[in-house]
């Protein structure tokens, strides 16, 4: 097949999805390369969480294609494509919110170890998998709310979780669906701190209306307007780039 | 404090034989056999969230393959009961694939009409299963030699089966795959983002949670040498739910004080009241509106609560 093309992380070829009549993704094609960091970029509507879900596998798209290091994973499960090496979070918060923060980032490491399927050792019998927990919440400055429920912390503490659960998985590729959403200016710094310091053996593409953060961490950017690709190239072009004005940043 | 509780809960288990008369012995033993059912729902209700309202299936299925095979074609008892249990698993294991393509409120459905084919099966072919008659004159197991035809014995053995179910159900919730269980009744989505699937964890607890429900089957055919098609009606699978919800869904304890409830305002309240059915409903919905939670959860916090 198409093994010439392994050279890209991600690779979208003409993909498209329709709601009945509503077409939300038009014939979006991407190549994105290993390490890369990717910002996508639109007004509300524009179809970049439903890119996304494309991506992860939550929708499945109307035609088209979609590779991950050059293996087609168009029409493969969601939880497989996390064992490709793809993770992501989410726009609106979704953590196991009755559950210790260890537990929830726990969760992101036992779904790629063969032990989630043990059926009759206590998880506590795991004690490896609660020390590397521990260590990734103190990455994201969250070691000292480690055995509080998710509801008793912080919305802006949340955001940290949902993106210390990706990180625990080591991802290649790491989607990241507005995760500087509703968080103050402190917090945004620190996020902000905490996604430039992800290593480079993770690509990185991420959704995200805060122009002053987002454009310092991006390389490149995509446009989309109207599920379409409007403008794709190096940050600076596209910031120059008279369409994105037009579309975006200008009005 | 918590020894204590735990000494008076081991203690009004094992006590019954040595103070009771064999009627409260066998209200223990029918007690027992209620919670395995209990607790083998409660896995799909509490831990899977997936509330099915034909749990009587597996029940019934285990109780008339175990009656048929030991009255009409002369099978002993040990060699009845590892057939009726693969039986049982394996109709499970086939019920899951078809329930599971729903959730919520569709899953609720189909595991109703599943278990109202068997049901009307059981009423329908009686060149098989004695139509309404019920299949009766069964005789209880031996084993080791031990009769269990006393109500003291049979109590013994009934507790010392419900205990196992107890550990085994214990295990299975603690363990990581009881973690990828509750993860996947919580947020099904974020689950497979993160790798686990979804499915296959919900259909691996469905067909556990069939097999102790076919265990309890097993028991309830003993007990009773005699099974009827009302053991597969949806009567039986709702007073299960009503137990599980009642005494608090999701915990380990909640099965056994739901199941307990709901067989002694049976037995009791039904000598002085006819329509007991209707004073049933009235304790559940004094539990719903005073423990939201359950029996279980709502008297722990009233500990915790005055502790502090």
């Amino acid at each position: 097949m198409s093994l010439s093309n392994s050279n890209h992380a991600l690779e979208i070829v003409n993909l498209n999805k329709a709601f009945g009549g509503l077409v939300v993704t038009q014939s979006i094609s991407l190549a994105i390369r290993p390490g890369e960091r990717r910002l996508i970029i639109g007004p509300n509507g524009a179809g970049k969480t439903t890119l996304f879900n494309q991506i992860s596998g939550d929708l499945r798209p109307t035609s088209g294609q979609i590779r991950l290091f050059g293996t087609d994973v168009t029409y493969i499960a969601p939880y497989k494509r996390a064992h490709f090496g793809l993770s992501r979070t989410y726009q609106i918060i979704t953590l196991f919110t009755g559950d210790t923060l260890e537990h929830n980032v726990t969760l992101g490491l036992l779904g790629l170890l063969p032990s989630r399927w043990q059926m009759w050792r206590p998880l506590s019998f795991y004690g490896n998998l609660a020390t590397e927990a521990r260590r990734v919440l103190d990455t994201v400055g969250l070691l000292h709310l480690a055995s509080h429920p998710v509801s008793d912390i912080a919305y802006g503490e949340k955001r940290r979780v949902e993106l210390a659960m990706a990180l625990a998985q080591k991802p290649r590729v790491l989607l990241l669906d507005e995760p500087l959403a509703g968080l103050s200016n402190t917090e945004r710094s620190t996020v902000k701190s905490l996604i430039a310091a992800i290593p480079r053996e993770t690509t990185v593409i991420m959704i995200e209306h805060d122009m002053d953060t987002a454009l310092d961490l991006a390389e490149t950017v995509t446009l989309l307007n109207y599920g379409r690709v409007i403008v794709d190239g190096d940050r600076d072009a596209v910031i120059a780039d008279e369409r994105t004005r037009e579309v975006y940043l200008g009005a | 404090m918590r020894w204590i509780g735990v000494a008076l809960l081991a203690a009004s288990f094992v006590l019954p034989p040595f103070l009771a008369g064999d009627f409260y012995v066998n209200l223990g033993s029918q007690i027992l056999i209620a919670s395995i059912f209990a607790l083998s729902l409660n896995l799909l209700v509490g831990f899977g969230g997936m509330t099915s309202l034909g749990h009587a299936s597996y029940l019934g299925v285990a109780a008339y393959i175990s009656a048929l095979l030991t009255s009409r074609y002369g099978f002993g008892h040990g060699a009845a009961a590892i057939i009726s249990m693969a039986g049982t698993t394996a109709t499970a294991a086939f019920f899951g694939i078809i329930a599971l393509r729903a959730t919520g409120l569709g899953f609720l459905m189909i595991t109703l009409a599943l278990s109202q084919v068997l049901w009307g099966l059981a009423y329908r072919m009686s060149n098989v299963t004695n139509g309404d008659n019920g299949i009766a004159g069964l005789s209880r197991p031996m084993p080791f030699g031990i009769s269990l035809d006393s109500a003291t014995s049979f109590y013994w053995f009934a507790l010392g089966v419900a205990s196992i179910a107890f550990v085994m159900i214990t295990m299975f919730v603690s363990s990581s795959f009881g973690s990828s269980l509750k993860g996947v009744r919580d947020q099904p989505r974020r689950m497979a983002a993160l790798g686990f699937n979804p499915w296959m964890i919900r259909w691996i607890a469905f067909i556990y949670a069939g097999f102790w429900g076919g265990v309890s089957g097993l028991l309830y055919v003993y007990y009773n040498k005699y099974i009827h098609p009302t053991s597969l009606s949806i009567t039986s699978s709702a007073e299960a739910l009503l137990g599980v919800i009642a005494g608090g869904s999701g915990t380990l304890g909640g099965p056994v004080a739901g199941a307990a409830l709901v067989l002694l305002l049976k037995n009791y309240a039904s000598a002085y009241v006819e329509r007991w059915n209707m004073l049933l409903g009235l304790v559940f919905l004094f539990i719903v509106l005073v423990m939201p939670a359950g029996i279980v959860p709502g008297f722990s916090r009233l500990l915790t609560g005055r502790r502090k």
